[in-house]
């Protein structure tokens, strides 16, 4: 039984890894699959072990890719931050509802999560199009005369990912703040704070594992997020996994591909270990 | 148990018509929809005073307090401060501050920041803050526990730090909500003290709830009973105690026999009840003013019955029964006596000897008392 975890992350999590590191290094092929093989026999009792480096190499050369990496992180910056603007008053209003209200409110963040990811982004571009659900409103309303463009741009990947994303940041902020001893507030008003003082000094600062733990669960999807930039941000919108889908299927490009997703990995490994140990503080109640 | 409060020398303002009151209650009153927390309140407090709220769980006590501090606005009345009405005025602007039940010490913050916490939202100079932090740190014996966290410490520390927080701003009044609710017999009893020369020493003024009737005795110069969200009565800890106005205070406050009876003869040095519980007669050595025939409840404290085996003289103020039950404390042992009419009657005696004759389960005694001991309340 203890092993079992291990079976599961060898299965799932390291030997795909390895045969993408294996890729990675390898030289693109007319083949299926469109890689030469790393091992190869020379001769009649020796095997030679061939290692491309190319493949990162090239990663360095092209500006693309470092490009596509710096605007990932900034997308996942500005997205972690919007959710956290307009998660954290509804985590903190969850919190502090009566228990009945409070679970009807978790109910409703959770309730997207019900239907297909696809559908709900499909559902924005419907809203979003230039004759979409916003656009006919606002025009039969007479403020505006010509439809906005709203679909295709930054803006709308923005909400899409926003509101994707946002219940990864509000159920373990909701966790966090629903533990909270709200006397502490009085004791801080009692002392001399107004609310937002004591919100400042007391509240932010005990609630701060949950804001790093939600912000975690949204920034590291972020960075490789595929489908919502391209559903919704359209064609100039340069990010991360879509530069690895292009190279995989459009250029068959399986090697520099392969790079490119262990780069990525190599990027947000550091945030992955800060997110777990967050969770390990959480759950030791340590503050 | 009688109170042993350093406050009974000093002079009694509440006694002084002309004395200003240092807080004022006036006819206060706060509603939770149909519930009557607190039902038409009024009280002076006097400065430098402890002024015990004391009650049952649920009597409305703990919403004054909240009122004084400001966490509840009274639907109705007001209260006033040094002066000052209160009306309106957010927590953060009152010269009151608060010592939680839960101490609500803040988690991410050492005993010093906590202390330190009050003085810097009022931007108290750095030096300044901390000369006050250390002093009041020596004051509550935590100077070596400064850099810890509040779940580095135990109970006792962790009251005495909530305190230190609250005293620190020097507030014109104290909030104390079951102070020592959270600590063990022993600690308790050594902190009440303490607690009485720490406000002895600032000469701050003291509001404490509590439900504890021994906690309230030690600490009050004066106590509030508390019932149903009214005052039902206000006094020394030895008026409470040795004058209850009515059957819910002196019994909420130490235990008593409570014998019910109808007034026989009503003169004004003296009165007659004639009581069925008893299977006789009780003398009062003072009137009261009900009307003859009225039903009225005469209360002894155990510890003023006196009990023997041999006959008392005289017949009014005493009863024939048998020891059914018998609680030895140590310092002393309370007894059960059951009388024919099949009242149980609590009696206690020091025990005073080591060897004293021992009186035993299912022995006839003779219960009997002063004309003075009774109490009579009418309600």
């Amino acid at each position: 039984m203890v092993a079992l975890p291990y079976v599961w992350l060898m299965l799932f999590f390291v030997v795909p890894f390895v045969i993408v590191l294996k890729i990675s290094f390898s030289d693109v092929d007319l083949a299926i699959p469109p890689y030469k093989p790393l091992l190869d026999w020379v001769g009649k009792n020796s095997l030679a072990i061939k290692l491309n480096f190319n493949n990162y190499a090239f990663l360095f050369t092209d500006s693309l890719y470092l490009r596509a990496f710096a605007n990932s992180v900034k997308v996942a910056l500005i997205s972690t931050l919007l959710c956290l603007i307009i998660g954290y008053p509804m985590a903190y209003g969850i919190a502090r509802s009566r228990p009945a209200t409070r679970s009807v409110l978790l109910l409703l963040v959770i309730l997207p999560f019900w239907t297909s990811l696809l559908l709900r982004v499909y559902a924005w571009i419907g809203l979003l199009k230039a004759n979409g659900v916003i656009n006919n409103v606002l025009l039969s309303l007479g403020l505006i005369h010509e439809p906005l463009t709203m679909l295709y741009t930054p803006f709308a990947m923005y909400i899409g990912i926003v509101y994707s994303y946002l219940p990864f940041l509000i159920l373990p902020l909701y966790a966090n703040l629903e533990k909270m001893d709200w006397q502490l507030l009085e004791a801080a008003e009692d002392l001399g704070s107004r609310p937002w003082q004591a919100f400042y000094k007391i509240t932010l600062p005990l609630s701060r594992n949950g804001i790093l733990a939600g912000s975690m669960l949204v920034f590291i999807p972020v960075v490789g997020e595929f489908v919502i930039p391209v559903l919704l941000g359209g064609p100039n919108v340069l990010m991360i996994g879509r530069v690895l889908w292009d190279e995989f299927f459009s250029n068959r490009a399986w090697p520099v591909a392969s790079a490119v997703a262990i780069l990525l990995l190599i990027l947000l490994v550091p945030f992955m270990m800060w997110y777990q140990s967050v969770q390990a503080r959480e759950s030791a109640g340590t503050r | 148990m009688a109170s042993t409060s350093g406050a009974v020398t000093k002079p009694k303002l509440w006694d002084d018509p002309n004395a200003r009151p240092y807080v004022q209650v006036d006819r206060v009153t706060k509603t939770f929809g149909d519930f009557k927390a607190v039902d038409d309140v009024s009280l002076k407090i006097y400065k430098g005073e402890i002024f015990c709220l004391l009650g049952a769980s649920g009597c409305g006590k703990t919403t004054l307090l909240r009122m004084l501090g400001g966490f509840e606005t009274p639907t109705s009345g007001k209260i006033i401060i040094d002066g000052e009405d209160m009306t309106g005025v957010p927590p953060y602007e009152r010269p009151v501050n608060m010592m939680f039940q839960s101490y609500a010490l803040f988690p991410h913050m050492t005993v010093e920041q906590n202390v330190a916490f009050g003085l810097k939202q009022d931007r108290v100079p750095k030096a300044q803050i901390q000369e006050r932090v250390a002093t009041m740190l020596e004051l509550v014996k935590l100077q070596d526990f400064a850099k810890r966290k509040p779940q580095q410490l135990s109970g006792g520390q962790k009251q005495r730090v909530a305190l230190a927080r609250s005293l620190v701003k020097r507030p014109k009044l104290l909030l104390l909500d079951e102070p020592l609710g959270a600590l063990d017999k022993k600690l308790r009893e050594h902190t009440q003290f303490e607690l009485i020369s720490l406000q002895d020493k600032l000469g701050v003024t003291f509001v404490v709830v509590t439900h504890d009737q021994e906690e309230a005795m030690t600490l009050a110069s004066r106590i509030g009973v508390m019932n149903h969200g009214e005052i039902v009565q206000a006094g020394t800890p030895s008026e409470i105690y040795e004058f209850p106005g009515s059957k819910f205070v002196a019994d909420f406050v130490g235990s008593v026999n409570m014998f019910e009876g109808k007034l026989i003869e009503d003169e004004p040095q003296y009165v007659r009840i004639g009581s069925e519980e008893l299977g006789g007669v009780i003398y009062v050595s003072h009137g009261i003013s009900a009307p003859p025939g009225a039903t009225v409840w005469a209360a002894v404290r155990p510890e003023k019955i006196f009990m023997s085996t041999a006959p008392p003289a005289g017949t009014d103020n005493s009863a024939r029964g048998a020891v059914q039950d018998i609680a030895y404390l140590g310092d002393l042992s309370i007894y059960l006596v059951r009388l024919p009419t099949g009242k149980v009657v609590r009696v206690t005696q020091p025990n005073t000897s080591r060897h004293a004759e021992a009186i035993t389960w299912d022995q006839q005694v003779y219960l009997s008392w002063d004309a003075t001991s009774p109490v009579v309340v009418t309600r």
